[in-house]
């Protein structure tokens, strides 16, 4: 099995967040691998662990993106692709989906897996796209995954509860939480991580045809509405003012 | 012509409030673009929800028997009722299945696509889409470059406005044609609640309703309110209750009308899941917590003493 894991970066969510006018201020963030993008790539080495093949991690990004990839080395993949975009903005799923379905292709991976969304701009849409452009099956919110040869029997999440389904390789997968518990990289791995190969791609290599989106601008989350703290003598008091202030003010129950 | 094409929803064969707030927003953009509005719904019974949506503007209703839900049996159909619509602008659920077919759809019309759109106007004759990025902490506004111009929308994001359309019934020929992954089996015990995902009112409990044993509280406030029960992180970890109900980061991303957080201190991570909510109601006997920065209403009490008298109250009022 050739296996692909989609690895991306994105700001920690304790990361303060100062608003550009078309990109954020990258000065101080702090960056981590996107927390669904850890169950692909654990998925990945548990595939090639009973099936044999190799798993390559491929990140789209700026050069920082490496670090993300230094990270996927020392979990265990086999192989890491850097698809280096400079002015990357991570918005354009359509963009990023072709230039990932083009290496993906041309690596003739059996299996694509990335998270079930990134949690910078929480579209996902990505690892779907890639499937329709490789003309493959999907299975999204994956929680349980079983290959016998070409076929596979997965478990996914569902509205309301979770699904069986059977489809077959090649295919593209969308990790959910509960697909598998990512393993902490050892010592030894991040030891070793820092030296291996980091192959680069640049995007007129992949042929994608362009950007589809325009970016009009940024801005900071709109004002909450402000907030105040109840008195009351007891939970009966309580209770009756924010039975009234749920139906009077703000007139939403 | 700019016409708006819609994709609506249902849900055990009851019309899903998004297909109004799309078809509401949709009227919006074809009026400001000078369109039609069609709404599609995957159903072999479309004259049953025809006069709904035509009263808030569709100008025609459009059924297509696409079967049961598969990514690319719907994405197939839609995408053929696209080709033959050919519209400026279409118009999908940020739901489950939304997010799904979405994506393809998308690659096979060749189309940009923004999705978990918020706010949708237009400048210039094209859509700007506004959508929550960074888990809340910035919003982004797009406008998408190409023919077809592709947004999903998160529920509950759209007013639902009265306004009547032709409302003209059509039966759509699109077939799902091949579809690759084989559904085997379903397990719905969690199903006849109300989704986190479409919920108005979400009722949640955290850390601080002290087990599992303790949830016939929330929930009985859950079930008065017609909300769905929501948990945080911590809940979820220690086993109190399963991972489909977690809200946060690693849950499920809700923008209901109100929330109301029982025993939750706020993480920022939890804050990342529920922040758009319209209306945040916390009860938490921890007056410094930091769900109480985004509380439209803050209670520092007992949630054991305060959550059943609320339920009380609300029987009372709500009949």
């Amino acid at each position: 099995m050739k296996i692909v894991v989609l690895v991306k970066q994105v700001p920690d969510t304790e990361t303060n967040i100062k608003v550009g006018d078309k990109s954020i201020n990258e000065a101080g963030v702090k960056w981590i691998i996107s927390p669904y993008d850890e169950f692909a790539i654990e998925e990945g080495i548990r595939i090639r662990e009973k099936s044999g093949g190799e798993v390559i991690a491929v990140s789209l990004g700026p050069d920082r993106a490496v670090e993300a990839l230094r990270t996927a080395y020392a979990m265990g993949v086999d192989r890491a692709i850097h698809v280096k975009v400079d002015d990357y903005v991570t918005f354009d799923s359509t963009y990023t989906s072709e230039l990932l379905a083009n290496l993906i292709k041309a690596e003739n991976a059996d299996v694509v897996i990335g998270g079930r969304q990134s949690i910078d701009t929480d579209s996902s849409q990505v690892v779907v796209q890639i499937a329709e452009r490789l003309n493959v099956p999907h299975v999204a919110m994956a929680l349980k995954l079983e290959f016998d040869g070409n076929k596979v029997t997965a478990t996914r999440e569902i509205e309301g509860g979770t699904e069986v389904v059977e489809t077959s390789a090649p295919l593209a997968v969308t990790a959910q939480k509960g697909l598998n518990e990512p393993r902490y990289p050892s010592l030894k791995g991040i030891m070793s991580a820092k030296k291996k190969p980091v192959d680069v791609k640049k995007p007129e290599e992949l042929g994608a045809t362009g950007s589809k989106l325009e970016v009009v601008s940024l801005e900071p989350p709109p004002p909450r509405i402000a907030g105040r703290k109840l008195e009351a003598a007891d939970a009966q008091g309580f209770a009756s003012q924010l039975v009234k202030a749920l139906r009077e003010e703000a007139k939403v129950i | 012509m700019a016409d708006v094409l819609v994709v609506g929803e249902l849900k055990n064969g009851e019309l899903k409030k998004i297909s109004k707030e799309l078809t509401s927003a949709g009227r919006k953009i074809a009026d400001a673009i000078g369109g039609k509005v069609h709404t599609v719904l995957i159903t072999d019974n479309v004259d049953a929800f025809a006069g709904d949506l035509k009263a808030v503007g569709a100008d025609a209703v459009i059924g297509a028997n696409l079967g049961e839900f598969s990514p690319e049996g719907y994405a197939n159909g839609i995408f053929a009722i696209i080709q033959e619509k050919k519209p400026a602008v279409v118009l999908m659920p940020h739901s489950a299945q939304g997010k799904e077919y979405s994506a393809r759809v998308a690659i096979k019309a060749n189309a940009g696509i923004v999705a978990d759109a918020v706010g949708l106007s237009v400048d210039g004759g094209k859509v700007v889409a506004k959508k929550p990025i960074y888990s809340g902490k910035a919003y982004a506004n797009f406008k998408v470059s190409s023919e077809i111009q592709m947004f999903t929308v998160r529920a509950n994001s759209q007013e639902v406005t009265p306004k009547d359309g032709a409302g003209a019934v059509e039966k759509s020929g699109a077939s799902a044609g091949e579809v690759r992954t084989k559904s085997i089996s379903k397990d719905l015990s969690g199903g006849n609640k109300v989704q986190l995902a479409d919920a108005s009112i979400i009722v949640s409990g955290g850390r601080g309703i002290k087990g599992p044993e303790n949830w016939p509280i929330i929930q009985d406030l859950a079930d008065t309110l017609g909300a769905a029960l929501g948990a945080s992180r911590a809940t979820v970890d220690a086993g109190w209750i399963s991972h489909s109900h977690q809200v946060g980061q690693t849950g499920k991303t809700v923008s209901p009308n109100c929330y109301i957080a029982c025993g939750i201190s706020g993480a920022i991570q939890h804050l990342a899941g529920m922040g758009s909510s319209k209306y945040i109601v916390a009860i938490n006997k921890d007056g410094d917590a930091p769900i109480f920065k985004v509380a439209t209403y803050g209670v520092v009490a007992d949630l054991f003493e305060v959550v059943p008298a609320l339920t009380s109250e609300f029987k009372k009022v709500l009949g």
